[in-house]
């Protein structure tokens, strides 16, 4: 259809492959999660992606896999593009024990430390502080790994948010805030409750970089990460990105969304971000459309696959009730791969003993402290 | 053994840990240049330097997080509250995420925090600045609850929270800062979840915790005279409670008072009463009674202050009612 000669892309093919077939696996997931929501497989709140997938999938082709991740409450997609099993995820959200919390956490809260997500939180902002002692404790250790956080339009009104980023900008901090900016948090237009919607401008309060990205292209999704890491690996601090999206759907299973007009959806619907990325490697000749059916293909089975394990796992043993609320002594942390598909996994987490760790970083050294109370004339 | 302070004490838990353990650092507000509203972390900036002992803006919400998410990979962080009252600020953070993070992640996540400051009455400050708190936290399941009453405890409860491998809430005694007591020096641990026979006595069981423990031994102490003999069980930790404790001072006097300086609804005391009444029912001569502060905000003036506490005259009254003695 774009026919004659290709224009020349700077993206190898491997790459727009991967980031298609990520974002294609998170569709497709979310799909069939909606399908199981009205089968009565899943309850509660489960709130699909659906729209979204150009942040996700832009993000984790941008940083490093071990890179510490977190989220709110949306976040069956994240941890997909991280490398988590989906039938693991999709058996979290029908509550049954092959999920990575055994069932106990169900959609608003999938956690897969092996692949470095640390969890989905259902208090709004909540996961804003976390990712700040996260990025604080890879500071202390003088490891190069930065922290992704997501959160939503909404949560920027949070107070967490203001506490946090001051905190991450006087310190420093190496983490990467992004604000997912679908529009609305629940019902509620952000413009209605926001006094400066465009969220990337508060950084400007806070003396950090801040920009605004086309979140519906994931393209320039990765292009901003790619940068937004680079500096902030480099070790100056943290930095505020929104990402301009939309959710395709309401905001839970529960929402019908009576609060936009069916034109505004539709509009926001050419922006899909999956056909987009495809015509885009069609246009630049770099993947044929068969290579695109067999992705498809693939993804279909493999989320086929993922209902069908989730089908067959079995309800947590009412024994779980009594435990992983206190660690006792001696008691090892649960490797889920491990414990549910008896594959050794090697990459746990391992940190520094307190005897090993040399701790080299200085918050606020004593020499400027020494000078500015020597010229204030403090005595201390 | 060394004549310290409870600051003191506290002090030099934090900084023996702190030495033994590189991960384990100190923030909350004034810890630092100022060395502490409470002076606790006095002279420790000296010696660990602004990484690990750090002056935080005042955001308890905001750091409180901070802490939870360090301790979530690894650092083993102690969190300041200037006060308990301002940390309601930070529930969130404690209930909703360090004290739910094990679960919610099917034990995959560990949570190893402290989070330490004064509670109780501080003396003519009225109702923001005097409440004694520890009965919302030890409502949930995934924290734990220590409030030491002696300046040994106070030493050897923090060096076992900061090792704990959970969340621990501390509750110190906003009015015990200054009180002296022997300290053993060195590798002081008191385990959580223990309590301790800080009297012997046979006649009746004082249960108690925290500042109202002095309280309860001047009480004891002239209800000696009196020829009554008591004993007291200092609870030491509230979450877990140590009920093996509870019912074995109780099986030995047969009469119980439970005394706690919060309010008496849904308070610590009522759980420890219920412990006594359905599993030594058999064992009691008579209803437990309670000795709470009053249900009512803290005033300023100082009789109204006064009232409001739990002091030795009412808890001899309480000793006298399960005594069947007359006068009470
Ligand atoms: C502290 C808190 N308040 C309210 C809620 C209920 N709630 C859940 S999601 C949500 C909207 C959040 O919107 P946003 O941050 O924009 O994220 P989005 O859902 O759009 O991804 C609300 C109000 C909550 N979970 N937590
Ligand atoms: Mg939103």
């Amino acid at each position: 259809m774009f026919g004659g000669l290709a224009v020349a892309s700077k993206y190898s093919k491997d790459l727009l492959l991967t980031m298609y077939r990520k974002m294609y696996l998170m569709r497709r997931f979310e799909e069939r999660a909606g399908q199981q929501y009205g089968l009565g497989k899943i309850a509660g709140f489960c709130h699909l992606y659906i729209g979204q997938e150009a942040v996700a999938a832009g993000v984790e082709e941008a940083i490093r896999p071990d890179d510490y991740m977190l989220s709110g409450y949306r976040d069956h997609a994240q941890p997909l593009a991280r490398g988590s099993d989906a039938g693991m995820v999709m058996a979290e959200l029908f509550g049954r024990t092959g999920g990575y919390s055994k069932g106990k956490g169900g959609s608003m809260h999938i956690f897969d430390i092996e692949h470095h997500f640390y969890g989905g939180y259902g208090i709004v902002g909540a996961q804003i502080g976390l990712a700040a002692g996260m990025a604080f404790a890879s500071r202390y250790r003088n490891e190069d790994r930065i922290t992704v956080c997501y959160f939503g339009d909404a949560a920027a009104n949070q107070g967490i948010f203001h506490e946090t980023l001051n905190m991450a900008a006087k310190w420093k901090l190496p983490v990467l805030y992004i604000c997912e900016n679908n529009r609305y948090g629940m019902g509620t237009a952000i413009a209605r409750v926001a006094a400066v919607p465009e969220i990337h401008k508060r950084g400007e309060a806070f003396g950090i970089r801040h920009e605004a990205v086309d979140g519906m292209d994931v393209l320039k999704m990765y292009e901003a990460v790619k940068d937004a890491a680079a500096y902030i690996r480099a070790g100056n601090g943290p930095v505020l990105m929104e990402a301009n999206t939309y959710r395709f759907r309401g905001h839970s299973m529960a929402d019908p969304a009576t609060y936009r007009t069916k034109q505004e959806v539709e509009d926001e619907r050419k922006n899909d971000p999956i056909p987009r990325l495809k015509e885009y490697a069609l246009k630049h000749k770099l993947a044929k459309e068969e290579e695109f059916g067999a992705i498809e293909e693939e993804v279909k089975l493999q989320v086929d696959a993922a209902v069908k394990f989730a089908d067959e796992s079995p309800e947590p043993d009412l024994s779980e009730l009594w435990k992983d609320t206190i660690v006792e002594e001696g008691e090892e942390d649960v490797r889920p791969r491990e414990r549910v598909l008896g594959q050794k996994v090697t990459k746990w987490p391992k940190y520094p003993s307190g005897q090993e760790l040399k701790v080299t970083w200085d918050l606020e050294p004593r020499e400027q402290a020494e000078k500015a109370d020597k010229a204030a004339g403090l005595k201390r | 053994m060394a004549e310290l302070m409870y600051r003191e004490a506290l002090n030099q838990a934090l900084a023996e840990e702190m030495e033994r353990d590189a991960n384990v650092f100190l923030i909350g507000e004034e810890v630092g240049r100022y060395q502490g509203a409470f002076k606790v972390s006095q002279g420790l900036l000296d010696k660990f330097g602004s990484a690990r002992i750090i002056d935080a803006p005042i955001s308890e919400l905001g750091f409180t997080g901070l802490g939870v998410g360090a301790a979530m990979v690894g650092l083993r962080p102690v969190v300041e509250m200037m006060t308990w009252n301002f940390a309601i600020l930070a529930m969130d953070q404690i209930v909703n995420n360090a004290a739910k993070l094990r679960h919610m992640s099917g034990g995959q996540l560990r949570c190893p925090i402290v989070f330490r400051g004064p509670g109780g009455a501080g003396g003519r400050l009225s109702s923001q600045h005097s409440q004694a708190l520890e009965a919302n936290y030890a409502h949930f399941p995934g924290l734990k609850v220590i409030a030491p009453a002696t300046p040994a405890d106070a030493k050897g409860l923090l060096k076992s929270a900061i090792r704990d491998e959970n969340p621990v809430i501390m509750i110190e005694g906003e009015r015990l800062y200054a009180l002296k007591g022997e300290v053993p020096e060195g590798e002081h641990i008191v385990p959580i979840g223990k309590a301790d026979v800080k009297r012997e006595g046979k006649d009746v069981s004082i249960i108690t915790w925290s500042r109202m423990y002095y309280f309860v031994e001047e009480a004891a102490k002239q209800l000696e005279a009196e020829g009554i003999s008591v004993e007291i069980l200092d609870l030491r930790t509230l979450r877990p409670l140590d009920e093996e404790a509870i019912l074995a001072t109780v099986r030995k006097t047969n009469r119980a008072v439970v005394v706690e300086e919060g309010w008496p609804l849904a308070g610590i005391g009522a759980q420890v009463v219920d412990i006594i009444q359905s599993k030594a029912f058999d064992d009691l001569d008579a209803p437990v009674v309670r000795v709470t502060g009053l249900d009512v905000n803290m005033s300023y003036a100082t009789n109204l202050e006064n009232a409001i506490q739990p002091d030795a005259p009412r808890i001899i009254a309480a000793v006298k009612k399960v005594l069947y003695r007359e006068g009470a």
